[in-house]
């Protein structure tokens, strides 16, 4: 009896979760018909948005993997004082409101900013261009594959790393062709996660890199702009999104669950 | 250890619910506006003013309008730009719209700008933030740009459409941008940062506010009480005279 009211929750939990997050996004789908949806691709702003934020989010994502992946093997590999200080400090920007995130890059990163001076000097300019917001995206979305991808590592048996470096592979070898395969699954996740997150970046972009067509309005800006303007085309634009985020998620979970031999072998 | 987490928990939120239930006076009107953030100053002082306890939503009037269109219900709908609340108002959601202020546009310059004309934004490599286009201020500063004879060059400046003047002004503030186009009182509530260039009457838009009670309100009183106080010789129109806005020509 007692096993039996437990489960009830459970299952009720569960459909009141699941509800919850899959109504407004099938909501999307509902009010927009399709003809509209393909309209809106043929629409410029629309379609100009979509290619920023393409992509200025991979070349994001290519930044944090780049640098996340070798990173985050650190932190899971090595214990070494204030290492608790240095993880809390890679998440600190996932609970930063967006807002905020881009008012720190812009005190930081601006003209004024404490390196935006120097940067301005170096020819680099930020704020008001693409690559403003590629450094938007890569701040708000980076901990996302950090946090996962130290989660991956920290999940690979230590003993295969150590039976590779008996066999007498360098560490380098050993993290390319043991670690990275093995903590696949992990690494793939943290990439959609975070590729996701980087799409959806709203609040730090329009603070930092501001708005502006072809420059700097990724869709997700775009939309609200559409928003006020053109609710239908805010909604179509929308729809695209979801059916691409969508499309992303499933293609790389399905990729995440190549076997290990396929991956890594050669 | 958890069971301390989990009081920790509770305390903190025991906190914030008080810290929440302060504001929560029952006896003042209470209403909830949307308002042009051009207002966002000038409201809150008035609300303490009438002694009202309002809740605002300022942001861009065309983004404030597309909530009440989307089924959004606030008291009372103020914006920048009368044609969305006549819009708003013909399909039945707003009572009639009172216009009850004027406003001009500027040019907003760091202190110290060297910018002193609207000629002098057609040089080279300035950055300039404007509105988007559907928000009011984004209109207006590019209805007074179709009337300036080196427009090209002045529109190849431009770097961002910022989604209210609120946002233009925080691009000048933080130095990202070397000029913008905003409202007069926009300059004179940032008066310690900010410098206007006047915008010859020749080029000058007309920036009409104007105010109506949105319909199916839960304080049709309330927000008739807010409206009213905004014109004749209601508390609000010293207020907004002190804040930089004219009244509306009659």
């Amino acid at each position: 009896m007692k096993a039996r009211w437990f489960g009830l929750l459970l299952v009720v939990a569960l459909a009141a979760s699941l509800l919850f997050l899959t109504l407004p996004i099938a909501t999307i789908f509902l009010d927009t018909s399709p003809g509209a949806l393909i309209a809106s691709l043929g629409d410029d702003q629309a379609l100009e948005a979509l290619r920023l934020s393409f992509y200025t989010s991979t070349i994001a994502l290519a930044l944090i993997v780049a640098f996340g992946t070798p990173a985050a093997y650190l932190l899971a590999t090595r214990r070494f004082r204030g290492r608790a200080v240095l993880i809390t400090l890679i998440e600190l920007p996932l609970v930063v409101p967006p807002a905020v995130a881009g008012i720190a890059l812009l005190s930081a990163f601006g003209p004024n900013g404490v390196v935006g001076g120097a940067l301005e000097q170096a020819g680099v300019r930020l704020v008001f261009e693409s690559a403003g917001v590629v450094v938007a995206m890569s701040f708000v979305a980076g901990p996302f594959y950090l946090r996962a991808a130290q989660t991956g590592f920290e999940a690979v048996n230590p003993s295969w790393i150590a039976a590779a470096r008996t066999l007498g592979a360098s560490e380098a070898r050993a993290f390319a062709q043991i670690a990275i395969p093995a903590a696949r699954a992990g690494l793939v996740t943290g990439a959609a996660l975070c590729w996701g997150r980087a799409v959806g970046e709203f609040g730090a972009t329009l603070v930092f890199a501001g708005s502006f067509r072809g420059t700097t309005q990724t869709a997700s800006l775009a939309i609200v702009e559409l928003f006020g303007n053109d609710f239908d085309a805010a909604l179509a634009l929308s729809a695209v999104l979801v059916a691409l985020s969508a499309g992303l998620l499933v293609t790389i979970k399905l990729a995440a669950r190549l076997p290990a031999s396929r991956t890594a072998g050669r | 250890m958890h069971r301390r987490v989990f009081t920790a928990l509770l305390g903190f939120l025991a906190f914030a619910s008080v810290a929440i239930g302060c504001s929560n006076g029952s006896d003042p009107p209470r209403v909830t506006v949307s308002a042009a953030s051009s207002l966002t100053s000038v409201f809150q002082v008035y609300s303490d003013e009438i002694g009202a306890d309002a809740r605002f939503s300022f942001a861009g009037s065309d983004q404030l309008a597309a909530q009440i269109e989307q089924g959004a219900r606030p008291d009372v709908f103020a914006s920048a730009e009368p044609d969305l609340l006549t819009k708003l108002s013909r399909q039945g959601l707003v009572g009639r719209p009172i216009v009850f202020a004027r406003n001009s546009l500027v040019i907003a310059v760091p202190e110290g700008s060297k910018i002193d004309s609207v000629s002098d934004l057609a040089q080279p490599s300035l950055d300039i933030v404007i509105g988007a286009p559907g928000v009011p201020a984004g209109d207006y500063a590019r209805e007074a740009l179709d009337r300036v004879p080196r427009q090209d060059a002045i529109l190849a400046n431009l770097r961002s459409e910022e989604p209210d003047a609120k946002g233009i002004v925080a691009k000048l503030i933080s130095g990202a941008a070397d000029a913008g186009f905003v409202y007069a009182t926009d300059v004179r509530a940032a008066a310690a940062d900010l410098d206007a260039v006047a915008i010859p009457a020749s080029l000058q838009p007309k920036i009409l506010y104007s105010i109506a009670a949105v319909k199916g309100s839960d304080d049709p009183d309330g927000a008739r009480q807010f409206i009213a106080g905004l014109s004749g010789d209601g508390p609000g129109v010293q207020l907004l005279e002190g804040a930089g806005f004219a009244r509306p020509a009659r």
